[in-house]
């Protein structure tokens, strides 16, 4: 029964499922670091000349930066480059939406290389596909199951999902 | 981040980002409000509204104390962590009876458990205190109602104070439990002890999802915030009642550390900032965890409980309340 998606939660999609979950319920721990979410400060480091950077749409979504034809991203390393490409191509068809045709740039810092992402039609298949997935996984009443991922480390849900008591006597 | 405890009197003010606190005593005293997560008011203290606003900016609570040193409230800044959802959830489990004795039963076994851990260190003289506890112990899965619970845990918790008696080495002495007032020193170090264990736990439940008000071995009241009685069953005996212990035999905490009012027995400030000053090395013990696989405060311990438990309000995972194993 949601109805808007939030980029945060198409990244999330891509990172980790329960997550997604998790934080669409509010559940959320604002006070631990989340390396997964490191971008959201790099980037007001990033573009202090853009005019446009976090522009609010339509009170739904926010982009890091507009620039030219481009809507801008930046990464510190290319760990997630899937769940960047995603919520990238769901701005980009936000926008479209709006009668705005953009192409995408994600700039990982690290590695210092830059990728380009267009709004093709299958990108666009994949995107749609996604964002029912979202929809459907937010209407389950329950968390979908921990199993652990290579970056549970670095998220701020590690302490919650990793408490747990194990039996051993 | 840590927390504060005042016992002058004086002023505490906010200049610019910084609070600071004016006493005649000890002059201006600055303290960075980033790093302070709860304020204690033992002192008679003087505060505005400027101070609240930042206080409440930074998530700083602010718990205070009567002249006495009984517990008389928190200013608790309007909660960040929202989630109607869990709210919900949590407040199923107390409305569904079985659902809300489980709950219920887990803090007490945990309780027990704990209890137990520390009669067992002093084995040769607590040996039959321990067989009368097991012996009410196997009732607690059995109960039907709450207070059925509570009974059972109101023998076991007197029987292990009891026993007090032949661990404690000095003569400090052990009659019955008196909470307000306090009638002897033993019963007033327990009452300070289970205060500052209260606003821990509270401190720790308000950085979660979780509702405080929605308790589940404790009545939910208007009065408290009766969850942080629940889980405060849990770490009593884990972090309170070793630390008594503690002070008294190594004579960290003597008689001259109390005062008697008319038969109300109270820690004086010396007192108190010996417990509390303890009480802070003990909180930031850590211990390896099994699964976090990483070391945790005692602290920590409390709020991985809080997570525990939304879990199990959630449906992700059934809760199993702390069973020290170290
Ligand atoms: S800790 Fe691991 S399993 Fe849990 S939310 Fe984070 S990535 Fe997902």
């Amino acid at each position: 029964m949601t109805t808007s998606i939030s980029g945060v939660q198409v990244y999330y999609y891509s990172v980790c499922k329960r997550k997604l979950w998790l934080f669409s319920k509010g559940i959320t721990f604002e006070n631990e670091h989340d390396r997964v979410l490191e971008g959201k400060v790099l980037h007001e480091r990033s573009y202090p000349y853009l005019e446009r950077k976090e522009q609010l749409i339509d009170n739904t979504f926010k982009i890091d930066a507009v620039e030219g034809e481009y809507v801008r991203e930046v990464k510190i390393s290319s760990k997630m480059a899937n769940a960047d490409r995603m919520q990238v191509l769901y701005y980009l068809d936000q926008l479209r939406q709006r009668g705005v045709n953009k192409k995408g740039l994600i700039s990982y810092t690290k590695e210092r290389k830059t990728e380009e992402i267009e709004l093709t039609p299958v990108e666009e298949r994949k995107l749609k596909e996604s964002l029912q997935k979202i929809l459907d996984l937010l209407d389950q009443p329950i968390p979908p199951p921990f199993k652990r991922l290579p970056y549970c480390n670095q998220c701020a849900y590690h302490s919650f999902c990793y408490a747990r008591e194990e039996t051993e006597e | 981040m840590s927390d504060h405890y005042i016992f002058s009197r004086g002023r505490l003010k906010r200049k610019h980002n910084t609070i600071y606190f004016e006493s005649g005593e000890e002059g201006q005293k600055a303290l960075p409000v980033e790093r302070v997560d709860n304020l204690h008011i033992f002192g008679e203290v003087d505060l505005n509204s400027k101070l609240l606003n930042l206080l409440t900016k930074y998530d700083v609570r602010l718990h205070f104390y009567n002249y006495y040193g009984f517990y008389t409230g928190t200013y608790y800044p309007r909660t960040k962590n929202v989630s109607g959802f869990t709210v919900v959830q949590q407040s199923m489990h107390y409305l569904d009876p079985k659902k809300r004795y489980y709950m219920a039963s887990a803090f007490v076994e945990s309780g027990v458990h704990h209890m137990l851990r520390n009669l067992r260190r002093h084995k040769e003289k607590t040996g039959s205190y321990v067989d009368t506890i097991q012996a009410e112990r196997v009732k607690i899965p059995d109960g039907r109602t709450i207070p059925e619970l509570m009974g059972v845990e109101g023998r076991i918790r007197q029987t292990y104070y009891r026993s007090f008696n032949e661990i404690l080495k000095s003569d400090f002495i052990f009659t019955k439990r008196s909470k307000q007032p306090p009638a002897d020193p033993l019963n007033a170090l327990i009452s300070f002890g289970n205060s500052l264990m209260y606003t821990t736990v509270l401190a720790e439940v308000y950085k979660t999802a979780l509702d405080p008000t929605v308790s589940f071995l404790h009545e939910p009241s208007s009065k408290r915030f009766s969850l942080s009685l629940d889980v405060a069953e849990i770490f009593k005996p884990l972090i309170v009642d070793p630390l008594i212990v503690s002070l008294v035999n190594n004579r960290v905490i003597g008689k001259k550390h109390f005062e008697d009012f008319e038969g109300i027995v109270l820690l004086n400030d010396q007192g108190k900032q010996r417990f509390i000053q303890e009480w802070e090395k003990k909180l930031a013990t850590t211990v390896r965890h099994r699964t976090l696989k990483r070391k945790v405060s005692y602290r920590m311990f409390i709020r991985l409980e809080c997570y525990k438990m939304i879990k199990h309000f959630i449906g992700d995972e059934p809760y199993r309340p702390l069973k020290a194993w170290w």
